[in-house]
This record gives structure tokens, C-alpha cells and sequence, in this order.
């Protein structure tokens, strides 16, 4: 029996009232895209397995069209059948359930996440006309309303602080989709040597009325929004503080949870302090590193591969999806949970992670690890801690300084000669501290790895 | 003569608006030119710096969402009292009687949209390679209006004072004691130390510099009331200032000159 059935009341007649709405939008999303469908996408050829003999000619709009109905008649049904929502049946199957939480863990969630970010790299051609980025509004649509029914997800998605992140999942995606559309066109464009995008109706015109009707019109519109969101949805507000309570899990402000996400793998000093400084300088460092001088005032992928894919890596899945996954799938002792999972605080979670130190000394060497005795003087005790963790501290040691002249030599020679000494030095400090996060995490799923030097004595963890 | 143009014939109008409404190509340069807040904008501009999927306008977005907090952290401050035994209560009071309480919601959700647009703003102005020569100071600006657009969000989380708050911001905040050498669990503190006694002790580290106490108390609520309300958002606005200034300066928002 799976723990989240026990714990699931049934549905609420505002939830499945509500969803009534979204489906009624959904519909009339689609009927304009129908519209559309019709004016621009022509006909396919349908056979149905020979039903219709040679087959015949439908216009693409109407297989929409069907879809559309669809919409507007499951819509209906819910606004209709919110009276019994107890025994309402269009909600998330649990055949979907079960194998999307028996899926979920940290680690499918990262590889899951940069397989995705990979593939929009490779496929940036495929995903980015219209008609696909209609079917994956559609479907990221559809798995979210029907993901409400289920009473775990909606717990953590309908908290008051979190909307605004499902809102960013879809904004982020709505404007990564829309540069890559640009970047394509432009880098199409150049290859058949025509002018970009931003290369055409670049003339000059008056501020007034071009920018500043624009600008009134977007004040106006925010203002609208802000107090719509403001009536829909109460700002939250908690019991009155108190210190002797500490709410299971504690987190941070949503913006910052992934940071709070890398202490599963960092320390504080690390997670908290260094990692995030490195972030702010290297962003801040990022005009002087760049010496691409193309790609300066439109969108393009291809003449400026690395630094696209370095930020996009660095903002998609090692920022954005870390909030999600900070957000939405850390519960109580935070402890990693499905999407469609009650938070039981008393999951456990085994901890058998170990040091460099103690493999290195209790597997490969076969006794103890090294103490100092307690009657020592401090530089003997310095020494036996040297001693204990010397394998970590010259792992360290090569990856922060014998592998930035290594990668100077064979995969960023070009950009060693170009950029000079003291610039790439940067450029590869930075992208070191970027990667140490994956790799950190990914010795920890394959190794049960806790820390590369461990001194807990002077805080010193890696 | 009609009302409107008998008013817009006075001395006073004139006095304000110094030129007849900006209806004619003359008048929509000199309007540009002779009002205050218009001036932020050249007089012309390049049709792709102004289109909307070109720029997103979210640089502009994140500006008119500070204003809005402006206005609406001002209407909260007349009422809001940051001390123990009014902050809650005073919340709780907005939410439930006050006549335009929704400013409170107002004030939240626009919190959390700039911080978002601000992400998006950056996110344009990488892709469209825009922090390039001569704009790369105006990035480094802009990566320091991100930081205090978050400490913004951050300050302001603690003062509704309920459970949300207090511990947010003691998640957060337990970061600056494992700060290196200043945090009094952070790796080097123990080296600061003058004949056997430690400088960096739990009174004494970057956290209780944050915090004015050793744990969140009344004392880092009136800190982090100061920080919000006055001290961030005076470095914000002349950061806001030289921003503009250098977009200006610098030739407008993108393109090489």
C-alpha cells in the first residue's frame, strides 16, 4: 500500500471548480490556435490503417479542433461535477502516479534535467516552431491541472510563496523558447547570408509615441496583474513567530533554495558563503572573460556557443531546476519526496556516506585512521591531521591548480592563446568552482561520498 | 474656445508643460527634451532596441516593480510598527480589517515578480550578448542591483514576524557564521585569536553583525526593517541612476555603437 493513498483526502469542490476554469481558459486558448491552424498549416493525409482506403485529405486544424472539444467538454463536466467532488473521476490516474514517484530521486531529477537541457541544445531547430511549443504549453498545462486533483502535489504547489515559482517554470520556459526560435532564424539567416532579425526595420523613430506608449501600456498592464494576483491569492501569514517551534523543514526564501539545495552536498561555508560569492564575482567577471566580439546585439547559438551554453547551464538547471527541486521535493528533514508523495516526517532516509580520509585509511590501507595523542603538542596534531587527510587535500590541490594548465594545454588551448594568462585563469577557476557542484553530486550517488577533505576540527570540509 | 483649450492656454499649463501636446513630429522631440521624467529617453531610438521580442521589457518591468514597491512599502510603513509586540499583529491587522490591506499582497507579489524579472532582464541581456564592449560595467551594475534586489526580498521576508519569517531568515542567516575567518563556525576563525582569547565568538561574527543578537530577536527586526525600508533601497536608487545613466551613455541598451 503506498503511504500518499492513506493520507489523501478526496477532492474539494473549489479545486475541481477551479480547474473548471483553467480547462474553459485552456479551451479558448486552443480555439484561437485552431483559428490559426486553419489559416496557416494546411492538410494531412489520413488514412486510419486503411479505413479510408488510399486516405484522405483533413485540414491539420480539425484534428485541434477535436482536441479543443475536448477541452471544452471536460471543462464543463467539471464545473458541473464540482457539486460530488468526492467521487469525481477526471483526476491524476494513479497508472501515472506510480511510476512518476517510484521514478523520482535527486538523482533521475539532475540527470533528468540536463538530459532536457542537452537535448533543447541538440533539438533547438525541432522544439522551437510554434506548433511544438503550443504542444508543449499544452501538455505542461494539462500534467499540471491534472497533477492539482492529487492532494500531496497541491499541498506544497498551492502554497501562497510557491505560485509565484510555478509562474517563473513557465516564464523561464516561455523566453528560453523564444530566444532559441531567434537564435535559429538568425543563425539560418547568416549561414544563407541574408540579414539577421534585428538587422531589418532598424530604423530610427521618435521616443514619443514608439517607447512610451509601450511603457504605459506594460505599467498598466503589471498594475492590473499585481492587484489580480493580490485579490485571487491572500500573502501568506503564519502563526506568530516563535523561536521554541522549529517548523519541519525550515527553508530559506523560495529565490535562495538553491543554495540551501547544495548544503545537502556542501557545507555552510561552502553552500552558504564561498560558492555564492564565486557565483556573484564570476557573473560580474563575465564581460571581461567573453573576448567573442560576435553576437553583440541579436540572438544567435551558434556563434557563440560555449558562453550560451556555460550561462544556460549554469542558470537552467544548476539554478532554476535546483529552486524546483529545493522547492517542491525536499520535505521535512530535508529529506527528498515525490511529486506525489505525503511528507512524512518520519521517513528515513539511510546516511552512510563516507570520507576520502576514512576509505583511503580503512578500506585500501586496512586499519585506523590516524589520531594524534591527546598530550601532543599543536604541530604534532596539525601533522597527523595533514597526515589523515592527505589524499583529499591533494585531490584539492590537482583540481583547483595542476588542472587549469592542463586544460590550457589540450581542450581550452585556443582559449588560452587568445584570451592570455591572468583572464583564462579566471575563466577556468570559475568554471571549476561551477562544475564542483555536479561532481560533487555525482560521487555522492556513485561513491556515497561525504567529504574530499573532512577537518571537522578547524571546519574545514570539503 | 473650448474648456480644454482655454486650459491648456493658461499660464499654469503652460508653466508646466512649457509646449503644446506632443501631436506633431516638433513637438514630440522638444516634449522629449523639457520633461523631467522623459528625459530618462533619447529622442529617438532604433526600432529592434524598443521591440518587445527583442528586449522582453523586463529591464523596464523591474524598474516600474520597484516603484510599486516604493508606493506601496510607503503605505505599509504609515501603518506597519517593526517591534515584537506590534509587527505580527499589525500584519495580521492588514490582512483581516485594514481598508486597502490588499497593499500588503500588492507589496509581496511585486517582491517576488522583480526578483524573477530581474532574472529575466539578465538572462536577455546575456543572450543577446549586450554586456559586450562598451557596455561591461554596466553588467557589473547590474549583477550588483541582483544582489540587492535579493537582499531587498530577504530583509523584507522577517518583518510580517510569523513562523515563515523567523525562520527563513534564520536559515539563512546561519550561512554567515560558517563565513571563513568572520563566522565563528567558519574554517580560519579559530586563527583569530589574541593571547588564548578568540576575536570571532558567536557574539562577535559576521551572524551577529546580521542579526544584532546571537539569534534572530527584536534587535534584527528593527535591523532588517532599517536595511529594508531605507538603507537598500537609497543604494538601489543611485545604483538604479548610474544604470540608466550608463544605458545612455553607453548608447542605448545593445548593439555595438
Amino acid at each position: 500500500m503506498e503511504s500518499h493513498l492513506q493520507h489523501n483526502p478526496d477532492l474539494t469542490s473549489s479545486v475541481v471548480f477551479g480547474l473548471g476554469w483553467v480547462y474553459l481558459l485552456l479551451f479558448v486558448m486552443n480555439a484561437a490556435w485552431v483559428r490559426r491552424s486553419f489559416a496557416l498549416d494546411g492538410n494531412v493525409r489520413l488514412s486510419l490503417g486503411g479505413l479510408l482506403g488510399k486516405g484522405q485529405e483533413i485540414p491539420v486544424a480539425s484534428l485541434w479542433a477535436i482536441y479543443c472539444a475536448m477541452l471544452l467538454m471536460v471543462g464543463v463536466s467539471h464545473l458541473t461535477g464540482s457539486d460530488n467532488a468526492q467521487s469525481f473521476l477526471l483526476r491524476m490516474p494513479e497508472f501515472l502516479k506510480a511510476p512518476i514517484n517510484a521514478a523520482s530521486n535527486p538523482v533521475a531529477f539532475f540527470v533528468g534535467s540536463t538530459t532536457i537541457f542537452i537535448a533543447m541544445i541538440v533539438f533547438r531547430s525541432v522544439w522551437t516552431t510554434p506548433t511544438a511549443g503550443w504542444v508543449l504549453l499544452n501538455f505542461s498545462l494539462l500534467f499540471m491541472t491534472l497533477s492539482i486533483t492529487d492532494y500531496d502535489f497541491r499541498q506544497i504547489v498551492g502554497k501562497p510563496d510557491n505560485v509565484p515559482i510555478v509562474g517563473m517554470l513557465y516564464i523561464v520556459g516561455f523566453f528560453t523558447w523564444l530566444a532559441f526560435k531567434k537564435s535559429t532564424e538568425n543563425d539560418r539567416r547568416r549561414a544563407a547570408g541574408k540579414p539577421l532579425i534585428e538587422q531589418e526595420n532598424n530604423e530610427k523613430v521618435l521616443t514619443w509615441p514608439d517607447l512610451v506608449y509601450t511603457e504605459l501600456i506594460c505599467m498598466v498592464v503589471i498594475t492590473a496583474l499585481l492587484i489580480a494576483w493580490g485579490i485571487v491569492l491572500q500573502a501568506p501569514l503564519e502563526e506568530p513567530a516563535s523561536a521554541a517551534k522549529t517548523p519541519n523543514p525550515s527553508k530559506a526564501p523560495w529565490y535562495f533554495l538553491g543554495l540551501q539545495e547544495m548544503l545537502v552536498y556542501f557545507d555552510p561555508w561552502m553552500a552558504g558563503v564561498v560558492l555564492p560569492s564565486v557565483i556573484l564575482v564570476g557573473l560580474m567577471a563575465i564581460p571581461y572573460i567573453d573576448f567573442n566580439k560576435l553576437g553583440n546585439g541579436y540572438y544567435t547559438f551558434n556563434e557563440r556557443k560555449f558562453a550560451i551554453i556555460t550561462f544556460m547551464f549554469g542558470f537552467l538547471p544548476l539554478w532554476v531546476a535546483m529552486i524546483v527541486l529545493g522547492t517542491f521535493l525536499r520535505g521535512p528533514n530535508w529529506n527528498f519526496f515525490s511529486p506525489y508523495e505525503y511528507w512524512d516526517v518520519h521517513k528515513l532516509e539511510l546516511l552512510n556516506n563516507i570520507n576520502v580520509s576514512e576509505w583511503f585509511w580503512l578500506s585500501v590501507m586496512g586499519q585506523q585512521l590516524p589520531v594524534a595523542p591527546s598530550d601532543a603538542a599543536l604541530p604534532v596534531k596539525i601533522g597527523y591531521i595533514l597526515l589523515r587527510e592527505w589524499l583529499g587535500l591533494v585531490l584539492v590541490a590537482a583540481y583547483l591548480f595542476a588542472l587549469p594548465p592542463l586544460m590550457a594545454a589540450t581542450v581550452f588551448r585556443k582559449f588560452f592563446m587568445k584570451m592570455g594568462f591572468l583572464r583564462y585563469m579566471v575563466l577556468a577557476n570559475l568554471m571549476l568552482f561551477m562544475m564542483s557542484l555536479p561532481i560533487k553530486m555525482v560521487l555522492r550517488w556513485a561513491a556515497n561520498l561525504k567529504y574530499i577533505v573532512a577537518i571537522p576540527e578547524w571546519f574545514f570540509n570539503i | 474656445m473650448s474648456v480644454g483649450d482655454y486650459i491648456r492656454g493658461s499660464q499654469i499649463w503652460k508653466s508646466i508643460f512649457r509646449h503644446p501636446a506632443p501631436v506633431d513630429r516638433r513637438n514630440r522631440i522638444v516634449v522629449m527634451l523639457t520633461n523631467f521624467f522623459l528625459h530618462l529617453h533619447p529622442v529617438s531610438i532604433k526600432q529592434q532596441g524598443i521591440a518587445l521580442s527583442y528586449t522582453w521589457c523586463m529591464g523596464g518591468i523591474t524598474f516600474f516593480l520597484f516603484l510599486v514597491e516604493t508606493i506601496t512599502g510607503v503605505l505599509l510603513m504609515f501603518y506597519y510598527r517593526p517591534t515584537l509586540q506590534f509587527a505580527f499583529n499589525d500584519i495580521l491587522a492588514l490582512r483581516d480589517v485594514t481598508t486597502l490591506g490588499i497593499m500588503r499582497e500588492v507589496h509581496r507579489w511585486g517582491a517576488h515578480a522583480m526578483v524573477i524579472t530581474v532574472w529575466l532582464h539578465m538572462y536577455r541581456v546575456f543572450l543577446t550578448g549586450s554586456y559586450k564592449p562598451p557596455r561591461e560595467f554596466n553588467w557589473v551594475i547590474g549583477v550588483l542591483l541582483l544582489v540587492l534586489t535579493l537582499l531587498l526580498s530577504f530583509t523584507g521576508y522577517l518583518l510580517p514576524w510569523d513562523q515563515l519569517a523567523i525562520w527563513a531568515i534564520t536559515v539563512g542567516s546561519n550561512m554567515a557564521r560558517a563565513t571563513p575567518f568572520l563566522g565563528y563556525e567558519g574554517p580560519g576563525a579559530q586563527l583569530l585569536n589574541i593571547g588564548g582569547y578568540d576575536l570571532i565568538t558567536s557574539g562577535s561574527d559576521a551572524r551577529f553583525l546580521l542579526l544584532g543578537g546571537r539569534f534572530v530577536s527584536e534587535a534584527t527586526l528593527n535591523r532588517f526593517y532599517i536595511l529594508h525600508c531605507v538603507a537598500i533601497p537609497l543604494v538601489v536608487s543611485l545604483l538604479i541612476a548610474i544604470h540608466f545613466w550608463r544605458v545612455r551613455k553607453d548608447g542605448g541598451i545593445s548593439q555595438p555603437l
